[in-house]
């Protein structure tokens, strides 16, 4: 498409203003986090790592860390067994209400997170199941579960079914063909659901504030911090850990999932 | 055909290649293959030609055993293999769309066969340099498939069913995606590869000519059952059917006697010359010139209304077109010991045929 001097001088500037407001305020936390003042207001006079320590040492944030870390990492792996496996179903096998599988599985993802986590915290309540890190993770499990299903029944749409033919013709059973063909097609859309279920599950506050018992993770502690207002500046400081500790496996995941070509002779022509 | 007539009941399980008895396949309502017996002899050069949707696909499939037929019987080598499954046949097959791993180099991939039977890595090597060596692809062993052009994959992915040695290789449509200079090229190929390594190949095509340069004997598709069987000549000069005529090269279907015929286009002449006895003979005018290189074909419309399909090869030099321009008064003549009837009969002789010379 060819666009005039101008028209794309107007695109850019638009462009630039989107990825500010988008990113602006992370910008500002940021900045905040190394603000000695107890007080955030511009311009920061002093500068320094303080807040990190004392947030380092908080044991409050400490459990509510690993918490989050423990709960994120289990729901991941019963996303990914899961997801992976549902995504072979649906994709493999033609049955009836096939589609409304589909759709159910998205559902959690798409339905508002209050609705879901007031669904899952009645349904404890009925079965008598207590409140704990286990009802947090199967709450997570839910909407993981979807971003694992998603890229994995993605690419093995992409994926010419000659292959999985070729392996068995050239005497592989089944084992030896999911080991050496499947396995290696999808590891990348596999990888790539579950750091993206990974960073859902890290910084999750609806669905956890209705399956959390008395516990926190790190985002609630967040929401609870600052809902209190007492301790801003080490809330920013671990808002930017928080931050860090998410984009770097989203950043990876897109990479791998974008960078690699697409699986299935049809397309590698 | 419902009849076996078409296999050698003398032959013994260990000249035997592939024997179908009354193989069906449907799919929901659809009958992709109705009722078909087949034999394929060993180290033959078999093609099934047929348009798309003919059967001749889904048939190959049920040979490899991606499909599991609804009836009938498939053997190999006189062993009932109609429920093993594709990795426990002595069959392998080159993918239309040659189906190579992308995440393998092109030693891998044509080494897979051999691996998953874990062969002894010293073997696969020296197995590996050979089938690469065969196909012409030595030098491009580490490159991934995604860096070769269709020609190479396609000589891979032939180089990864043969290493294999099985009793048949099973070529789906190979060359379609190929243009026409390397399909020629690799029809030769391919030719030469089956005489050196004397595997039975059964080849898949749509293309009419591809299956009369390079079959041993092919048989002719329909809706799903095998119109004619036979060696590239026969089918030719003696089709069974209309269907068959006009399926394998360009033919006339004129009236006969006793009938139709078809009377193919080389067999006619153009002669405005003396009439010799024995000669039929029909006024027309020229309605379309083509000159083809080798060839230049007329259509002709005969004063009866038929329009005549006729080829002359261009021997002397280019002067012989201008002969003949369109819109001119010809006269067509033949031989009708050229035309071959179309008899409710023809297809039983034809097939008794078949079994004639299959026994030699």
């Amino acid at each position: 498409m060819r666009l005039s001097r101008f028209t794309r001088g107007g695109f850019a500037i638009f462009a630039a203003l989107v990825v500010t407001f988008l990113l602006g305020p992370l910008l500002v936390i940021v900045l905040f986090a190394f603000d000695k003042s107890n007080v955030q207001s511009l311009p920061i006079r002093h500068w320094t790592t303080h807040w990190f320590v004392v947030a380092f040492n908080d044991q409050a944030v400490r459990s509510s860390l690993w918490l989050s870390v423990k709960a994120g990492c289990a729901a991941t792996l019963i996303a990914l067994v899961l997801g992976t496996l549902v995504a072979f179903g649906i994709h493999r096998f033609r049955f009836f209400g096939r589609d409304t599988v589909s759709l159910m599985l998205v559902l959690p993802i798409a339905l508002p997170g209050i609705v879901t986590g007031l669904a899952l915290q009645s349904a404890f309540n009925i079965a008598h199941i207590d409140l704990s890190i286990y009802t947090i993770i199967v709450g997570h499990a839910t909407f993981c579960m979807v971003v694992v299903f998603n890229n994995v029944v993605a690419r093995l749409r992409r994926t010419s079914s000659s292959l999985i033919e070729a392996s068995s013709d050239l005497g592989a059973r089944p084992l030896q063909t999911f080991r050496l063909v499947t396995l290696p097609m999808l590891s990348t859309a596999i990888i790539a659901g579950a750091l993206l279920a990974f960073a859902l599950s890290f910084d999750e506050v609806i669905v956890t504030t209705f399956t959390a018992g008395a516990q926190n993770t790190l985002p609630l502690w967040i929401f609870g911090a600052i809902q209190r207002g007492q301790q801003l500046p080490e809330v920013n400081a671990v808002v930017v850990f928080v931050l860090i500790l998410t984009i770097v496996p989203i950043a990876y995941a897109a990479r791998i999932s974008s960078g690699e070509r697409s699986f299935g002779s049809a397309e590698s022509k | 055909m419902t009849e076996p007539s078409t296999t050698r009941e003398n032959a013994t399980s260990s000249e035997q290649g592939i024997l179908l008895r009354g193989i069906t396949k449907r799919f929901g309502s659809h009958e992709a293959v109705s009722d078909v017996d087949l034999e394929v002899y060993r180290g033959e050069f078999f093609t099934m030609l047929g348009p798309s949707g003919s059967g001749k696909t889904t048939l190959l499939r049920l040979i490899a055993g991606f499909e599991v037929p609804d009836a009938g019987t498939i053997s190999l080598r006189g062993v009932d293999v109609t429920g093993t499954p594709p990795y426990q046949r002595g069959v392998n097959t080159v993918f239309q769309d040659y189906a190579l791993f992308p995440h393998f180099d092109v030693a891998r991939n044509v080494a897979y066969g051999l691996r998953v039977r874990r062969v002894k890595r010293t073997e696969i090597v020296a197995r590996v340099k050979t089938a690469l060596e065969m196909v012409q692809m030595t030098e491009f062993a580490t490159r991934r498939p995604a860096q070769l052009s269709g020609g190479q994959r396609q000589r891979v992915a032939l180089a990864r069913a043969i290493i294999n040695e099985p009793q048949v290789l099973l070529l789906d449509e190979p060359l379609g995606a190929l243009d026409l200079k390397l399909r020629q090229e690799m029809q030769v190929e391919l030719k030469r590869i089956q005489r050196q390594i004397g595997i039975t190949f059964i080849y898949v095509t749509h293309d009419q000519e591809e299956a009369l340069t390079m079959s041993d004997r092919l048989a002719v598709f329909r809706s799903g059952r095998i119109e004619q069987i036979g060696p590239p000549s026969e089918v030719y000069e003696r089709p069974a059917s209309e269907y068959v005529a006009s399926f394998v090269g360009t033919s006339n279907v004129i009236e006969v006697p006793d009938g139709r015929a078809v009377l193919r286009p080389e067999k006619i002449e153009i002669s405005n010359g003396p009439r010799t006895e024995g000669r039929t003979y029909a006024a027309g005018s020229v309605i379309d010139v083509a000159y083809l290189g080798m060839v230049t074909r007329f259509s002709v419309r005969l004063d009866d209304g038929n329009t005549m399909t006729v080829a002359r090869q261009n021997s002397s030099g280019g002067s012989q077109i201008n002969v003949v321009a369109p819109e001119s008064r010809v006269t067509l003549s033949w031989d009708l010991n050229d035309a071959f009837p179309l008899t409710s009969h023809s297809v039983v002789e034809t097939q008794l045929g078949v079994q004639a010379k299959g026994a030699i």
